[in-house]
């Protein structure tokens, strides 16, 4: 793991090679995270994999996480690892969601938040894109066959998204029924 | 005992006549209808789907079948691997939206008559799994001749299960379904003209084949 003051320093590395791209820093839990614009996502990621001293080459993950009371609402995070020094970088892109109301007149299509696809880095996540579209709607840009991976092929929503209804239905036992009608 | 046997042995030599014949008969005889019949030969003969959708499978077609609990006993110890060799299927857990469809069309494709067993919590109301992945109760989209609750059901709960099955199947062989679920047309097989490519390489093969 980076620490606290290794996290400043890559960000002062990558404030100098690609100017504005880290917004914000955080380390929990012994967690080093860097939250970058979602426009320039994939040149940190390759400069995070390529430059001499980083080499973070492996993906350990890469999932999503709904945040909605909170704008930007999605958070994509790609977790990074470096085998030989065992240490573990979160990247973290924060997506608003497109307001229906710049749709143009007719446009009968929803309006998904959109990020580049990584797939070109990090083959391993080809699946974790189809996976992140298919339950929260993140349109991944570039992505060479971006569909429903886990649910049906017809399915319509994004069930993980927290504003999606839980579903299933109440049952009905015959206590409740005696007791309350 | 031995006695019994002698008997059978002279019934067989043609030496029993008379009144030694008319007990014999009386003794050993069953007289009962050809639907009864038929009833008793498919309740002990259910053979099972080779089937399992979740943790419910651990203990139905697995530890069923094995030496504890045995259903051998009942007859439905051959698991077949094809529904159209299976009389019974066992339903062994959650059923989600995306598997609905196939087990759908096992149960059709399933040579009538035909039982299905919906075992377990899941399977029978969604149990735990109030979600949008997760049909709340397989009898939405088949007939399901019985339920047996539990999460799991244990072993001895599948086996008291399976002999109402069994009692049901003797009861009333035509269970009626189809017109209970308004499920009539749904029997697959091959239906409309075959088209034209499929008649032409039909017939090349035949005559490929007779030459």
């Amino acid at each position: 793991m980076p620490d606290a003051p290794g996290l400043e320093l890559i960000r002062g590395e990558l404030e100098q090679s690609h100017p504005g791209a880290v917004l914000d820093t955080g380390y929990d839990h012994g967690q080093a995270t860097l939250v970058v614009d979602p426009a320039k996502i994939l040149a940190v990621l390759d400069w995070l994999r390529q430059a001499p001293g980083q080499e973070y080459d492996f993906l350990s993950s890469l999932h999503v996480a709904d945040y909605l009371p909170a704008e930007p609402r999605f958070g994509v995070h790609y977790e990074l690892l470096n085998r030989d020094r065992r240490e573990r970088l979160r990247v973290k892109a924060m997506l608003r969601e497109p307001s229906s109301l710049s749709l143009p007149a007719g446009a009968g299509a929803e309006q998904l938040p959109e990020i580049d696809s990584c797939v070109e880095l990090f083959p391993t996540a080809n699946f974790q894109e189809r996976e992140a579209y298919d339950f929260f709607g993140i349109v991944f840009r570039g992505h060479p066959d971006l569909t429903r991976i886990l649910l049906p092929e017809d399915y319509v929503g994004w069930p993980q998204r927290r504003d999606f209804p839980i579903g299933g239905e109440p049952v009905t036992f015959t206590y409740n029924e005696r007791a309350y009608g | 005992m031995r006695g019994r046997q002698l008997a059978a042995r002279d019934l067989l030599r043609g030496n029993l006549e008379g009144e030694e014949l008319e007990r014999y008969v009386e003794e050993r005889v069953v007289m009962t209808n050809f639907e009864k019949m038929l009833g008793w030969a498919r309740a002990n003969s259910a053979f099972p789907l080779t089937f399992g959708l979740a943790c419910c499978a651990i203990e139905a077609p697995i530890s069923l079948v094995t030496a504890r609990y045995d259903l051998a006993r009942f007859g439905a110890e051959a698991l077949r691997a094809s529904p159209r060799q299976a009389d019974m299927i066992i339903l062994s857990g959650r059923v989600s939206i995306k598997m609905a469809p196939v087990v759908r069309r096992l149960y059709d494709q399933m040579l009538e008559p035909k039982w299905a067993i919906s075992m377990g919590a899941c399977s029978s109301s969604g149990g735990m799994f109030a979600n949008y992945a997760v049909i709340q109760g397989a009898d939405k989209f088949m007939p399901i001749d019985l339920h047996i609750p539990g999460c799991p059901p244990r072993g001895e709960a599948v086996l008291y299960g399976f002999t109402k099955l069994q009692r049901k199947i003797k009861g009333n062989p035509d269970q009626g379904w189809r017109a209970r679920y308004g499920a009539n047309g749904t029997e697959e097989w091959a239906q409309g003209e075959p088209s034209p490519d499929s008649v032409d390489a039909y017939g090349e093969a035949r005559r490929l084949v007779h030459a």
